[in-house]
């Protein structure tokens, strides 16, 4: 039994957050390159452009691309404000916890990410 | 030489302040921060500070050094005051006691955290515990810690989070067991790190390595201690 436990944690263990900020990562990083290598090798136009990212591989490459961003991000904003969203940081003026102005943030954090994938899915596969 | 040196007396102090100290130091000799500390206080007998063995192995006397974090008794002034100036303050992220006297509380807490002792539940042999000249040499680099605390109060993420994150010190004496042959709590010691925050609020930046008085190296351990927690679970 872990001695720390945070069940707002995306993953639950510090393991896993690891692991899946280092895959998520390699995700991004691969999809950055392919996007470099079109803009250094095609013949860019907005027609081209289209065409490149309308193919079903690539909508599938830019739907995993977007859902590593999400996992990505939640991992990096949970793991701020738990290190500058707390009670010592702000003196007494919290009334003694940092707990639920931490909780807000958070809040919107999931908040944001989802809305941002979620209309991030729609443009990919053209469903607006 | 002036001395800048952080004075807080909770009985009568609402605020802490830099209290200076006109030392005179002796012609062609380099001297110690500490020795410096003695002789300002032979000016001024109310400043505290813990010291006691005066050569590096108790660990009393860390301090923040013209803001870096190090032990008076080993840092040579010409290497502190480059400027021609000392400023000492208490190790930082800690309460303050008392002038440079901080409660170290929050530091031994973690320590005690990760069980710094052999564990080996297998009844003892008559003499002793043996152990190969190969798996002894595994501790080098990490038995050596005095518990200064210097290192865990230069790491910002020991600042935001004393209670959860086991800090540089303590996870360099988790590593000391782990790496044990002689240990068999190795699957237990590993479940007890593997949360958020445990080992893992450690963000690589080496503040731990650079202010180290021994030139030990925490980040390294730490390292290590994730490629176990990764082997473990894969």
């Amino acid at each position: 039994m872990a001695l720390v436990t945070n069940v707002t944690s995306f993953g639950r263990t510090g393991l896993s957050d690891f692991v899946l900020q280092r895959v998520t990562a390699l995700v991004l990083g691969a999809y950055g390159l392919c996007i470099v290598g079109f803009f250094a090798v095609a013949d860019v136009s907005h027609a081209s452009l289209a065409a490149f990212l309308a193919g079903t591989a690539m909508r599938w490459f830019s739907t995993a691309a977007v859902v590593a961003l999400g996992v990505h991000a939640w991992i990096g904003m949970w793991t701020v404000g738990t290190d500058y969203i707390r009670q010592h940081a702000f003196g007494a003026g919290l009334g003694g916890s940092a707990f639920g102005l931490r909780l807000i943030y958070q809040f919107g954090c999931v908040a944001a990410i989802v809305v941002y994938m979620a209309w991030s899915v729609t443009i990919i596969w053209g469903l607006a | 030489m002036k001395v800048s040196i952080y004075r807080f007396d909770p009985d009568a102090d609402e605020k802490a302040h830099l209290q200076d100290v006109e030392v005179e130091l002796p012609e062609g000799r380099d001297l110690m921060v500490l020795d410096v500390l003695e002789l300002a206080k032979s000016r001024d007998p109310s400043i505290a500070y813990r010291r006691s063995c005066r050569e590096g192995v108790c660990g009393s006397d860390g301090m923040n050094i013209n803001g870096k974090n190090g032990l008076a008794c080993i840092t040579p002034v010409s290497e502190a005051a480059r400027g021609g100036k000392l400023v000492l303050r208490p190790l930082p992220g800690l309460p303050v006691i008392r002038d440079l006297v901080v409660d170290m509380s929050a530091f031994f807490r973690q320590y005690e955290r990760v069980k710094p002792y052999l564990i080996n539940d297998a009844p003892p042999p008559a003499e002793e515990r043996l152990q190969s000249p190969e798996d002894r040499a595994k501790l080098d680099g990490l038995y050596e810690c005095i518990l200064c605390a210097c290192c865990s109060t230069s790491c910002p993420s020991f600042w935001w989070n004393p209670d959860k994150f086991v800090g540089p010190a303590g996870l360099l004496q988790a590593y000391r067991f782990l790496a044990d042959s002689r240990d068999t709590a190795t699957e237990e010691r590993l479940a007890d790190l593997e949360d958020p925050f445990s080992v893992f609020r450690c963000r690589g930046i080496m503040n731990c390595v650079n202010a180290c008085p021994r030139g030990l190296n925490p980040t390294r351990a730490i390292g290590k201690i994730r490629s176990m927690l990764l082997t473990e679970a894969t």
